[in-house]
């Protein structure tokens, strides 16, 4: 069995209200080590409130050759966006 | 600088995914680990972000050599938290060159047993407290400069690393004047150890940089994937040009003779480091090389029960979970 400590992507939330946000990865040998060693490394300067450590191969993720069926499909869907619509100025604000 | 003289390698990829490769990082697109990459590129990076992390580890050397014996509590505290974030320099580094399929402990080993180079600036020795002074200003002034542009880096967990260590690095520089700065302005003997510790980190310090690279191919290749952002002679004339008029204000005479403000170029002249030397240094004949790297293979080897242990545990722990299940 290898005897690499696994690798953990470790998300961080900023500030209360803020989203967790991906901050970068560590080794560490379970959970619990994996938040203590992110503390360390990732909030020594105030930068965070609340860590969420996951282990890196636990993470499903897109590649990049699936770019075009996956994202082109809203690419003609205009009018998703409030600015399709033309509203006259007598409207007042929407 | 942190990575010297990294040797671009070779790419024999399809012409045209290479061209279209080329075209991404023209348009200013990062590279993420999963998009197609040339083999060249790929090592090319391992290279550099392993011995730039390795760089950071080892650099802790020399001045975790002073915390025990800094003057006041204060600068023993500033220093241990500068020490710090270099760790996590090196850390960062590591998990950006993993994502490019390298292990964390295939880098230690390759550090470990010399296949790995780190910075020719740590193999010189940290004599006393001025030297603290003048390895933050001075070095961690230079790799700044360095460091800096490679926050535009093409490869994403690169530059994204850059950006982090960045935000640190101006912590460093600034205690490192500010512990040179109150010898400089204390009593003569302390003016005159800072003064000894600036003729002896100079030119070191411009070797960080490595030779002149005007015409190397590799750098070309470099700069064209963008994993160089600039050629080693521009750098560090930034560096003396910022750094003589720091060296003025602190009542310092110059280190180098050679130093002449330039009206023409706008810049200071200076005389080149002693190149020969800085090739031995490489080679493994600096002062400090062979403790450096004992300091880290002993490191190492004390630490292998403690990384055992804990995984032990945690695996132990996984089982116990399952079982219960
Ligand atoms: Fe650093
Ligand atoms: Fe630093």
């Amino acid at each position: 069995m290898k005897n690499e400590w696994p690798l953990w992507e470790i998300f961080i939330r900023g500030q209360h209200g803020m989203s967790h946000r991906h901050v970068g990865s560590l080794h560490a040998p379970d959970a619990e080590m994996a938040i203590k060693n992110a503390r360390d490394v990732y909030t020594r300067r105030n930068e965070g409130v609340s860590i969420w450590a996951v282990e890196a191969n636990h993470i499903a993720a897109s590649s990049p050759s699936d770019k075009g069926p996956l994202y082109e499909p809203s690419e003609s869907k205009v009018y998703r966006h409030p600015t399709f619509f033309d509203i006259p100025d007598e409207v007042g604000a929407m | 600088m942190y990575a010297q003289m990294v040797k671009s390698e070779a790419t024999t990829d399809d012409p045209e995914k290479l061209a279209a490769f080329q075209a991404r990082i023209d348009a200013g697109e990062k590279i993420e680990p999963k998009d197609w990459m040339p083999v060249g590129y790929r090592k090319t990076l391992i290279r550099q972000i392993g011995q730039h992390a390795h760089s950071e580890i080892v650099g802790q050397l020399p001045e975790g050599n002073w915390i025990t014996r800094a003057p006041t509590l204060e600068r023993k505290a500033i220093l241990l938290a500068k020490v710090q974030d270099e760790a996590g320099h090196g850390l960062y580094l590591y998990c950006a060159a993993e994502t490019l399929g390298v292990s964390r402990d295939e880098l230690t080993e390759m550090l470990l047993d010399g296949r790995m180079k780190y910075s020719s600036i740590f193999n010189y020795p940290t004599l006393n407290w001025a030297d603290m002074g003048a390895v933050g200003w001075l070095v961690d002034g230079a790799a700044i400069l360095n460091q800096v542009p490679l926050q535009r880096t093409s490869f994403g967990p690169y530059s994204r690393a850059m950006i982090r260590v960045c935000k640190e690095e101006s912590f460093h520089a600034r205690q490192g004047f500010d512990a040179i700065r109150k010898m400089a302005e204390g009593t003569p003997a302390q003016k005159k150890m800072a003064q000894d510790a600036v003729n002896r980190l100079w030119f070191p310090a411009l070797m960080m940089f490595g030779p002149s690279d005007a015409d190397s191919v590799h750098s070309t290749q470099s700069m064209a994937w963008k994993i160089k952002m600039n050629t080693n002679d521009e750098l560090r004339q930034k560096f003396v040009d910022q750094t003589v008029p720091q060296i003025e204000f602190l009542g310092l005479d110059l280190p180098d003779p050679g130093i002449k403000w330039n009206e023409e170029r706008g810049s200071y002249d200076y005389s080149d480091p002693d190149w020969a030397e800085f090739f031995d240094v490489i080679k493994g004949n600096g002062p400090c090389n062979v403790d450096r790297l004992a300091a880290r293979n002993k490191a190492w080897k004390d630490g292998q029960w403690v990384r055992d242990g804990l995984l032990a545990h945690a695996r132990k722990k996984a089982a116990r979970k399952v079982a219960a299940e």
